[in-house]
């Protein structure tokens, strides 16, 4: 218990601590890294502690993000009120299609949250005329501020994501370690003898869900606020399985899986396409003199090939397989 | 480290404003060693951050923004680069994708230290990328034909000197279908935003001409069929107008063809439905004989300029639109232009306000804000352009074609006041 | 009291009604066809195959070479480069799906969270392998033979009922083989219980392997068949897939019947709410039907219980 919340104290030390250091690039890639790990932290007390697989995820990103900046584009609200709003949005959306998906299971649930999730991204492109559809629409730097706080300066936006993540990250902390957090996992391990034990599974799993929900909306109403966009690419099928691969990376069933997972991702992408891949490219141009333009933007194969190699040789994620072969204590 | 190299640079600068009043043969003579400095600096490329399509929908667009960008790179650099120093263009994939986007500004701006970003089409992706422009500083031209720079929702940063926009393109196209097609418009367009501008500017703009749109279509995303909303065109109607992307847009166009065999309405499309498709492929045969607006027009014909001819060569394409290397390889001609000329317009500009690096950023959109004619030339050879400083947007002619043996061929040509509009913005007001 | 005037929505011109049939119909076909390797490598693997869709895309593509090779290279009819298509296509992605299932499946034991994983690893390389080998653009494969059926409202393309027609066909042929052969046997076996089939000497993993292969084949044979009333494009396999997994799901675990219902619930409910609404708000609506019925019959059409 102890080392545990050391742990989670460390690291978001260390987060904090990283602030003056890093140089601008890591520093503006940290702070999104930080916003969208929130978002994976979601996803994980789902998916990898009560181990149900959504592939509509992104429906509670947007919900988020939509509810806070239509308030602020059209009802003119402030960002702090605009906020809890969209992250009420979220958890509505939560209920609603938990209440409605959780009555299936499996491959089931997993179709179901997706088709609600295409439903979500269809109605934000048939009220175009609220939403500005795909194009999505942008807010203005002058009222990206909370308490006389600019929240587009560099430094706030860091620490306003490190905020939110550690907000995330401690709550999910807490409620993998307390008793509820163990019934999710038991029903995951076996939700029939979960149920033979007097539990009632549905309550569970629906607690998980609204919680998962609210905090990916709290992530989308973030990136909204502290990247000055919203648009309708973040409801897209895509964006729900971003953070099923973020979490499969860092390690499903980990506290901190989510933010090794976002981290690593980003940057593979990042490095892949911006310079392995079109080094890569150039080497084939120079050694063997065929032109490759196709390659400089192969990085998704390296996603690719790094997911096949992932699921083969570390199949609980880094961080699973890391507590299964030398932390066993690793929350 | 780079810190430390930002100081110099400013010391650099500070001193050097100090030597030019002294005088400059005293100063060089006073400090030899930073002398030297300054002329290895000033050597220095100037990087272009060059925000690209690689993958996914907008692949296609993508390619060829690639190839015009370099072979523009190369012409500037071979006529002895921006203000003496070569111009290095430095490539990242958004992946046509908003969130990406805005993280190719931020790598631009903050690990490769552009002094500039430029580049991509798809709307989203620049209104999800021009914020963090904006924030960052980083002048940010796109060449995207949205009307979101002149809507005013972007910022001081963001400017589109080199491509028209979709209010004025679609605006002057009513005159002309009204006089030549018919009055009575039916709209097929796809369920995005830029159906959207579509459907407002040109239901607006026709009905200035005494028309009207009877029937507004929008076709919902990815649908890979289109034939059961072809009866919800009416019987009455004299011009079927469509302006559809994505990979579908042939089934849209053999869709037509099957659904109304002989007896068709007058068709008016813009060329947008069929950028990188050729127009000879099969299917298409029923598009003969139908209209299309075209930015900058794909067939090289008896009227082609100078210009048109030395751009076509330096990027690599045929006279019927095609790559020199592979005849199948058919270019985005109507929207590529936009890279060439944007490269040329801020080469202009880092002229006019004698750029030396990012503390001149400001003078930068100064100078091109100051700007207001593109003569025709081999700079702009898709024709000569005004640009509106306050809106941030430049207006140009454009051109109807009339499909015929497999080929487009230019039947008119819009004035510049055609495309013009209102001002909805002023962005020199605006702090930078 | 006009009961008419009473609906939510007006009611459609039979034109409309027609056309609105008639797509729903061959969309039926459409998704029966990409459906149907994925039914069986899901009924009998248990396997969520999220490459399935790359399959497809694959078999379009090489449709487009090979039909491009034989019309453009060699000067062949559009018929013979089809039919030639329709042979090697569905060969080299069988032999692809095999050595995807010999590298990785197999390696994981087939277990069901592990292989969604390899498979979306091996959904971007097949797509980005097509995006470097391919290109981005959407290319045209050309029919075999077409042909124009005139209606009292409109012309309707005959390769589209010819469409249906093979769908029809190649469907009674899997069920033929499922049902009424010796590896038929064998698979549904396997299918019903892999470790008793292991004791009856049943080569487990070459049933696996095979039928894997044979779900790929499928895919691209639908491909084959679909392309002409398409385009190839290399982000062509998203959409079949997440529609063959709804009309998979709906349909009821590993019951063809159920594929085929579903496929053919999902399409003319998709073509008559078209005909009734605006297109998105239709596409809303035919989605979260589709969805309620899940919800409230999450075992689907004919399956006796979800997986």
């Amino acid at each position: 218990m102890i080392r545990t919340i050391v742990l989670h104290a460390a690291v978001i030390a260390g987060l904090f601590l990283l602030e003056p250091v890093l140089s601008d690039y890591h520093h503006g890639n940290l702070a999104r890294i930080m916003v969208l790990a929130t978002y994976a932290v979601g996803y994980n007390m789902l998916f990898g502690y009560t181990g149900l697989l959504s592939l509509g995820h992104a429906m509670f990103f947007a919900a988020g993000m939509y509810g806070c900046a239509m308030l602020i584009r059209l009802a003119e609200w402030s960002v702090g009120p605009a906020f809890l709003a969209g992250v009420l949005c979220a958890l509505v959306a939560g209920i609603i299609v938990g209440t409605l998906a959780l009555r299936t299971i499996g491959v089931g649930f997993m179709i179901v949250t997706l088709m609600f999730a295409e439903a979500a991204y269809l109605v934000i492109l048939y009220y175009n005329e609220f939403t500005r559809g795909d194009e999505g629409f942008t807010i203005p730097q002058a009222v990206r501020s909370i308490a006389g706080i600019d929240l587009s300066d560099t430094t706030n936006r860091y620490f306003a994501a490190l905020l939110l993540f550690a907000i995330a990250l401690i709550a999910c902390a807490a409620i993998v370690q307390a008793r509820t957090g163990r019934v999710l996992v038991a029903i995951r391990e076996n939700e029939d003898r979960v149920r033979m034990l007097g539990f009632d599974p549905f309550r569970y799993k629906l607690f998980a869900l609204v919680i998962s929900a609210t905090m990916a909306g709290a992530a989308g109403a973030a990136y909204a606020v502290l990247f000055g966009y919203a648009g309708a690419t973040f409801a897209s099928v895509q964006y729900s399985i971003f953070p099923l691969l973020w979490v499969l990376l860092g390690g499903p069933g980990t506290t901190l899986g989510p933010l090794l997972g976002t981290v690593l991702m980003f940057y593979l992408v990042d490095y892949a396409s911006g310079t392995i891949m079109p080094g890569l490219a150039a080497l084939v141009e120079t050694q063997f003199g065929i032109e490759a333009p196709g390659l400089a933007s192969a990085y998704l194969l390296l996603v690719g090939v790094t997911l096949v190699l992932l699921v083969l040789f570390a199949p609980k994620g880094l961080l699973g397989t890391v507590r299964a072969r030398m932390i066993p204590w690793l929350p | 480290m780079a810190d430390s190299k930002h100081t110099a640079g400013q010391t650099r600068r500070t001193i050097l404003g100090g030597a030019a009043l002294l005088g400059t043969a005293a100063g060089a003579g006073l400090l030899p060693g930073l002398g030297r400095y300054a002329q290895a600096q000033t050597s220095a490329p100037i990087k272009i951050g060059f925000q690209v399509h690689r993958t996914g929908i907008g692949a296609a667009y993508g390619r060829w923004y690639d190839r015009t960008t370099k072979a523009a790179a190369k012409l500037i650099n071979d006529n002895g680069g921006i203000n003496g120093r070569p111009v290095e263009i430095i490539a990242e994939d958004d992946g046509t994708d908003p969130k990406r986007g805005a993280e190719v500004i931020e790598k631009f701006a903050t690990k490769h230290e552009c002094d500039v970003a430029f580049g991509t089409l798809f709307s989203h992706v620049v209104i999800g990328s021009a914020p963090r422009a904006g924030e960052l500083k980083l002048p940010y031209f796109v060449v995207s034909e949205g009307h979101h720079v002149a809507s005013g929702m972007l910022n001081r940063y963001t400017l589109q000197p080199g491509i028209t926009d979709v209010k004025s393109q679609v605006q002057s196209m009513a005159p002309w279908v009204a006089d030549n097609l018919g009055k009575k418009v039916t709209m097929v367009y796809p369920d995005f935003a830029f159906g959207h501008d579509h459907r407002d500017y040109f239901s607006e703009a026709i009905e200035r001409q005494g028309g009207n749109v009877i029937a507004k279509i929008a076709i919902p995303p990815r649908e890979t069929s289109f034939f059961k909303y072809l009866p919800k065109i009416p019987k009455d109607t004299e011009v079927l107008y469509h302006v559809m992307v994505g990979p579908g847009v042939l089934t849209f166009v053999k869709e037509l063809g099957e659904y109304f065999g002989d007896n068709r309405p007058e068709i008016f499309g813009f060329i947008d439905s069929l950028e990188a498709v050729d127009i000879a492929s099969p299917g298409l045969e029923f598009l003969e004989g139908s209209h299309f607006w075209e930015g900058y027009p794909r067939y090289a014909g008896e009227n082609q300029s100078e210009h048109d001819k030395f751009y076509r060569a330096a990027v690599g394409v045929d006279d019927n639109g095609a790559s020199l290397s592979d005849s199948k390889d058919i270019s985005t001609y109507a929207h590529m232009f936009g890279c060439w000329e944007t490269l040329h317009i801020l080469k202009a500009g880092m002229e006019a306000a004698d750029y030396k690096g990012p503390k001149d950023r400001q003078a930068l959109i100064e100078a091109i804000e100051n700007m207001d004619v593109f003569p025709e030339s081999q700079a702009h050879p898709q024709g000569s352009k005004l640009f509106n400083g306050r809106t941030h947007q430049a207006f140009g002619h454009q051109h109807i074609s009339k499909v015929e043996g497999g080929k487009l061929v230019p039947v008119h040509k819009t004035s510049i006041f055609d495309t013009y509009y209102e001002d909805e913005v002023d962005y020199t007001k605006m702090s930078f | 009291m006009d009961l008419i005037a009473l609906l939510p929505f007006d009611l459609p011109h039979p034109a409309l009604l027609a056309a609105g049939m008639l797509e729903g119909t061959v969309l039926a076909a459409v998704l029966a066809l990409t459906a149907l390797g994925l039914s069986i490598v899901f009924g009998i693997m248990r396997v969520v195959n999220v490459a399935h869709g790359e399959f497809y895309m694959l078999g379009a593509v090489l449709a487009w070479f090979v039909t491009h090779t034989v019309s453009g290279t060699v000067g062949g009819p559009p018929w013979l480069g089809f039919a030639i298509a329709l042979i090697v296509a569905p060969l080299i992605v069988a032999a692809m799906a095999a050595l995807t299932d010999w590298l990785v499946l197999k390696r994981l034991d087939y277990d069901p969270e592990a292989t969604i994983v390899a498979t979306i690893g091996v959904l971007y390389i097949i797509q980005q392998l097509a995006l470097t080998f391919y290109g981005p653009d959407a290319r045209p494969v050309e029919a075999p033979f077409d042909f124009r059926v005139q209606l009292p409202w409109f012309g309707y393309s005959g390769y589209k009922l010819v469409v249906v027609g093979a769908a029809i066909a190649l469907m009674l042929v899997v069920w033929l083989v499922l049902t009424r052969t010796k590896i038929g046997l064998v698979m549904r076996a396997t299918q019903y219980d892999r470790e008793t089939a292991q004791a009856f000497g049943i080569p487990v993993d070459k049933v696996y392997a095979g039928v894997f292969a044979l779900g790929a084949a499928l895919a691209a044979i639908g491909a084959v068949l679909i392309v002409p009333i398409q385009q190839a494009h290399y982000l062509m396999g998203g959409d079949p897939l997440l529609l063959s997994f709804i009309v998979v799901i709906l349909g009821g675990l590993g019951s063809l019947k159920g594929t085929l219902v579903a496929a053919i619930f999902i399409g003319l409910s998709d073509g008559i709410i078209s005909t009734l609404y605006e297109p998105t708000l239709a596409k809303i609506l035919a989605t979260l039907l589709v969805a309620m019925v899940l919800v409230f019959r999450p075992q689907g059409l004919f399956g006796a219980r979800a997986a």
